[in-house]
């Protein structure tokens, strides 16, 4: 099962946070693509509807990441990049996507959308 | 009187087969829809069979075979879903088989009613949508049903039960247990759905329909579903012994078709037994030393279950067990709740001043005037009282609590 990977972010919940800190994590985003590398699949695809989305947010207090349905229409969040999965199912894909480095961030949230799958179209 | 007893069976034989058969079915297909849709095909006909021809000897196996029946049936149907035909060869043959010779209690299936249950509350779910989905595909409700249950329109029910099966099919969602790291957060969220049933069920209970299903004891037993595969979680044992003992006071709430709080309550009509046995399963939890919220308020319910009187309750303890159920749940209803014991221990002057501040995230919440209203009554205030009690049956739809609300205002 295909998944697309959404990390997104609200920049005005970034602004205080200091630059170190910034820095910090982005080291750890390349450990974090090396350790899931097998997971990962190359290039882009259709997506399923927006109403197949789920997102999982920081959680409050530096507490664990939470997950909800659906994408937040009133909060102003920014997509910063995406990848491709190939994993079981979505659990599998919820499991890789709480370990996001960013995500002990406030407002930094990342949304699993299942791709369309035409192999069966034939 | 032959209809009411083959309702009657085809009720507990839906509730204890039909998420267990969703869950089978699904594992066998892959596809929730049909799997729902062939049991709750399987229902209706048995309705009308059991009516016309009697109770079958073995209710469970004729609801099997004939949901069996009705999945192949869709499938050869769909062309969309014809291509999965040639792969459910040997799933077919264990069909006939069982359409030979049906055996009860020997069909697997406790784990696919659990997992189906884990599927339905699943947290990319919307809440909404995962009490529905459960009350559909693990307890067999009809959309109808549901719709009376939670007060919403059909079509409401029965686009939030397509699009959460459809999310569930598109996105891949499992339908099973979760691993023992996943377990607590994914547990709660059952929980709190199977709460959720209950409290429906609970307030609707005196509506107008004296022949809708008891969604209750539906919930009770479920709660005593989880509670048995999972014997090793304090909050799965918490739920179910607080669901027993309201079950074991039902008898004594109504009067007549005259709801009666609690205070009025004839205890005699209380389930003494279940309510013994109950609170020697909380002590089971207990013994597991992590407390949460269904522990904590089953054991404010048991504290209510053994005093002899109202006056003879043990507030003093209520009081310490919402002081930590506030620590779980620090919601303004559990605030409400507690207020009344703050009433009996420190006086109803204090606890009004604690209802007074719950009053701008209550303000839509029936039991917050009625309670206020009780206590302005303790203070004499009684213009004021009549006036709270009037908010109260403004914001009450149901039947029940807006007659008792109308009589104290005559």
């Amino acid at each position: 099962m295909k998944y697309v990977i959404m990390f997104t972010s609200e920049p005005a919940q970034l602004a205080d946070v200091p630059a170190e800190r910034l820095e910090a994590i982005y080291g750890e985003v390349y450990t974090w693509f090396d350790k899931y590398g097998p997971s990962f699949a190359d290039g882009g695809a259709e997506l399923q509807p927006v109403t197949t989305a789920t997102t999982v947010k920081a959680g409050r207090d530096g507490g664990e990441p939470v997950v909800v349905d659906g994408p937040f229409s009133e909060a102003k969040e920014v997509v910063g990049g995406f990848s491709i999965l190939d994993v079981e199912d979505l659990d599998a894909a919820i499991a890789i996507a709480r370990t996001w480095p960013y995500l002990v961030l406030p407002g930094i949230s990342v949304e699993v959308r299942p791709i369309v799958d035409h192999s069966g179209d034939m | 009187m032959a209809d009411v007893g083959a309702d009657l069976a085809l009720e507990t034989v839906v509730r204890a087969e039909s998420g267990r058969l969703v869950g089978l079915l699904h594992r066998s297909l892959g596809d929730l829809d049909v799997a729902e849709e062939a049991v709750a095909d399987a229902v209706a006909e048995a309705l009308t069979a059991w009516r016309r021809d009697g109770i079958p000897d073995r209710p469970a196996a004729w609801l099997h075979t004939a949901a069996r029946r009705n999945a192949l049936d869709r499938l050869r149907r769909d062309a969309r879903l014809r291509a999965r035909l040639p792969s459910l060869g040997e799933w077919a043959a264990g069909s006939r088989a069982v359409q030979a010779e049906p055996v009860d209690g020997v069909v697997p299936g406790d784990d696919e009613r659990l997992a189906l249950l884990f599927g339905c509350c699943h947290p990319a779910l919307a809440p909404a949508s995962r009490l529905v989905l459960t009350l559909r595909a693990v307890l067999g409700l009809t959309t109808a049903e549901i719709a009376r249950a939670t007060f919403e329109p059909e079509a409401t029910v029965a686009q939030r039960i397509s699009r959460a099966k459809r999310k569930i099919g598109a996105a891949a969602i499992p339908l099973r247990v979760p691993s023992v790291g996943e377990l607590p957060e994914r547990l709660d969220v059952v929980l709190t759905v199977v709460a959720t049933a209950y409290n429906e069920a609970y307030l609707a209970t005196g509506g107008p329909d004296p022949t809708r299903r008891d969604l209750a004891e539906d919930a009770t037993w479920l709660a005593g579903v989880i509670a048995t595969a999972l014997p090793d979680e304090p909050e799965a044992l918490g739920l179910l012994v607080l669901l027993r003992l309201h079950q074991a006071r039902a008898a004594a709430r109504f009067d007549g078709g005259r709801l009666v709080l609690l205070a009025d309550q004839d205890r005699s009509l209380w389930r003494h037994g279940e309510v013994a046995a109950a609170i020697e399963l909380l002590e089971r939890a207990a013994a597991m030393r992590r407390p949460g919220r269904y522990q904590l308020q089953a054991a404010i319910a048991a504290c209510h279950c053994e005093a002899k009187t109202w006056d003879e309750t043990d507030w003093l303890q209520i009081l310490t067990l919402y002081d930590l159920l506030l620590r779980h749940d620090p919601s303004p209803v559990v605030r409400l709740n507690r207020a009344v014991a703050t009433a009996r221990v420190e006086g109803p002057d204090v606890a009004l001043a604690e209802v007074d501040a719950l009053a701008r995230p209550l303000r839509r919440f029936h039991l917050l005037h009625a309670t206020r209203a009780q206590l302005l009554r303790d203070l004499g205030r009684l213009d004021e009282a009549r006036a709270a009690d009037r908010l109260a049956l403004a914001a009450t739809g149901n039947v029940a609590e807006q007659a008792l609300l109308t009589d104290r205002l005559r």
